[in-house]
């Protein structure tokens, strides 16, 4: 009696309304989710709000989807969760979806709230929205987009995991999906470039630098975690000879608001970055080794700021492109005497594969750094999604499914035989991390540039002087 | 009876048919919304032009992954489609009868022939549902209207069959006739308003997934992904 009393006294955690504030984000995150997924339960579902969003916004492309599946189940074996849970039928998309999605517009809206939880539990606990399955669909039916609709639905009635609103208002509080301030990134910048500069004279990491060539950008978890990540960026770009920024405002390239399907925070943010690529009036865009940062700010990005064209400012490219184009043109040589001798196998993330076609860029990379490159299979637009996509490797309700979902990964890598997997990609990177802790199966894992720092030749005139 | 089930009704049937799918057509592409799709459909037509084809191209022929790991369930259903279209446009008795009423005609197949594609009609149908009744994948999507769909569909090449053959089953050739009639109106009535619109709605789809792809999903980046 005395905790509900408590708890009647604190603010409510579950709201529809996204989480704006420095004192509603506190309270949240010292929650850990216990009382937030309690209050759920007993959340009310607004029904009324539910249909007129529908009506605004289930259009034809949906709806059509919804109504022509044949119910053929020939989507069954193109996803991994299927796969993963052995071929259990509840995993089959079209089930998956008719049962959620389907439903909610056959009932115009007017469900409950264990509906609404089952909702959240299969659009971020079941499905990656890694889009495989609409490959497979002889109707073209992607249900990969409808999930993502479907947590946008969620998110407005406040059936959201608690990590996935958190990670919205970071967005909307940083603009970026982890507490880093412009402040904190800009001392990052320079606490890199000052560690560094003793190795490679001359070193910068040039901080709103109008008319640069390349803004680059990066996700969060760089400056937050892993600054490294940075100086290895800064490094490359200095023996590249390439004229590049990074932004102040509009550092950020990721976004959670769009795993969360907080489709106001995704314009924010996006805006954001595309504001700092008109001030700094850069000819181009590369953002660093992560995939849904490409998907968030160039593939999707460019609709939810209303760009009519479907393209950002300036055009956008992910960071393999670059690479690709430095070792292709010279502007990066490698010695060939250190390639990687163990076998290597190569991840393919569906955010820049399978959604935006980069399917050789990454293998022609790997024929400069790896001597005996191994494809997982399948592989390209084909591969299987890492495991941890979508979200799902942050949200810890579903960390059970997550772990049973890295088999097929891990099952992919194993028939390789390669001990070394290649990601350049950070949820990649962090499933097949955790794959490996969860199944032990004796691999190392790396984003491609610690490879290719270590490879790299630099030009005498780079190199520091003998004292 | 055979003179309103083959006259007025039948030209009722394919006005519904007729004005029910072009509806279905305007309906969907009126539907479709760049900002919300997220997809520059007339910004980028030229691409996704290219993509539709693509997407078209690999689906409407066998050359894609899905018929390559399912080569007997796709196997099936692409002799089931192809058949269902060709025999009733080009049965040798329809295009009499439609000639008769409006003077047009067009080539024919041999009775032989078409008889053979009627059979294989009802025996895909026959694979379908028994696998609908014993795949328990199939089984958990299944509902009531599955059924009725596939019913619909059957009905018209069942009762043809029997009709052309004569078989005496509890009628004569006269009514089966008039039954397989009706059920072809039923057909043509029930396209439009049932999963049966896949039949133009399936080129929707298709078009618009193959925009997708060529516009924003790498259509320009990538080296053509068969989706």
């Amino acid at each position: 009696m005395a905790q509900e009393a408590k708890n009647q006294d604190l603010p409510p955690l579950v709201t529809r309304k996204a989480v704006k504030t420095k004192k509603e984000l506190d309270i949240l995150l010292a929650d850990k989710g216990i009382r937030y997924y309690e209050e759920m339960e007993v959340f009310p579902v607004d029904t009324a709000a539910l249909k007129k969003t529908l009506d605004a916004t289930c259009k034809s492309r949906l709806r059509t989807w919804l109504e022509i599946c044949a119910h053929c189940s020939l989507c069954a074996d193109s996803c991994f969760f299927y796969l993963a849970n052995d071929n259990d039928p509840k995993q089959i998309p079209s089930y998956k979806i008719k049962s959620t999605l389907g439903e909610l517009v056959k009932r115009k809206g007017n469900v409950d709230t264990q509906f609404m939880i089952n909702c959240m539990d299969t659009a971020w606990g079941k499905c990656t929205c890694c889009n495989r399955c609409g490959m497979y669909c002889p109707h073209g039916i992607d249900m990969g987009v409808m999930f993502g609709y479907l947590r946008g639905l969620c998110f407005s009635q406040g059936f959201v995991p608690h990590e996935m609103k958190i990670g919205s208002c970071m967005h909307w509080l940083y603009n970026a999906q982890m507490d880093v301030t412009v402040e904190d990134y800009v001392e990052t910048c320079e606490w890199m470039a000052e560690e560094n500069e003793e190795y490679y004279p001359g070193l910068e990491i040039p901080v709103d630098k109008v008319g640069a060539d390349i803004m680059y950008v990066v996700n969060a978890r760089e400056p937050k975690h892993y600054p490294q990540d940075l100086a290895e960026a800064a490094i490359l770009f200095h023996l590249a000879g390439e004229s590049w920024t990074v932004p102040s405002k509009g550092w950020e390239g990721t976004s959670l608001a769009m795993f969360a399907g907080d489709w106001a925070c995704c314009k924010q943010q996006v805006e954001g970055v595309y504001a700092a690529m008109e001030r700094l009036k850069v000819k181009r865009y590369v953002g660093t080794e992560c995939g849904h940062q490409h998907r968030a700010t160039i593939t999707e990005g460019p609709y939810w700021a209303g760009r009519k064209s479907g393209e950002p400012p300036v055009p956008g490219f992910h960071y393999v492109e670059w690479v690709l184009e430095a070792l292709e043109t010279g502007k990066l040589k490698l010695d060939p005497a250190k390639k990687i001798k163990e076998p290597v196998t190569l991840q393919d993330p569906c955010n820049y594969v399978r959604n935006h076609g980069l399917t050789d860029v990454t293998r022609k990379i790997m024929s400069y750094i790896a001597e005996d490159f191994r494809e997982m299979s399948p592989n390209r637009e084909h591969n299987f999604c890492c495991g941890g996509g979508g979200g799902m490797n942050g949200i810890g309700r579903y960390r059970k499914e997550r772990n049973i979902g890295l088999k097929v990964k891990r099952d992919q890598i194993l028939a390789t035989e390669a001990k070394f997997v290649v990601s350049a990609c950070h949820n990649c990177w962090d499933a097949i991390r955790d794959l490996e802790e969860v199944y032990k199966i004796g691999i190392k894992w790396s984003f491609l540039k610690p490879i290719l720092l270590d490879m790299v030749i630099v030009p005498d005139h780079l190199k520091p002087k003998e004292e | 009876m055979y003179e309103f089930v083959s006259g007025p009704l039948a030209l009722i049937s394919f006005a519904i048919f007729f004005i029910g799918i072009i509806a279905r057509i305007v309906l969907y592409v009126k539907g479709l919304d760049w900002q919300l799709d997220r997809v520059a459909y007339s910004e980028k037509l030229g691409a996704g032009i290219k993509g539709a084809a693509r997407s078209l191209f690999h689906w409407l022929l066998p050359l894609n992954r899905t018929t390559a790991n399912h080569p007997i369930f796709m196997g099936v259903t692409y002799l089931f489609h192809i058949c269902l279209v060709i025999a009733p446009i080009f049965l040798l008795a329809h295009v009499v009868l439609i000639e008769e009423s409006w003077n047009i005609s067009w080539v024919t197949l041999p009775d032989k022939v078409a008889d053979y594609m009627t059979l294989a009609v009802i025996a895909a149908g026959i694979f379908f549902l028994i696998r609908r009744l014993v795949d328990p994948n199939v089984k958990i999507l299944t509902t009531v209207s599955d059924y009725i769909v596939l019913a619909i569909a059957l009905a018209p090449f069942i009762t043809g069959y029997i009709a052309y053959h004569q078989l005496e089953l509890g009628a004569g050739y006269k009514s089966w006739l008039i039954i397989h009639i009706l059920c072809g109106e039923i057909m043509l009535i029930a396209i439009p308003f049932t999963k049966l619109s896949h039949f133009v709605l399936f080129f929707c789809s298709r078009i618009q997934l193959g925009m997708d792809y060529g516009i924003k999903r790498g259509g320009a980046k990538g080296r053509g992904i068969a989706w």
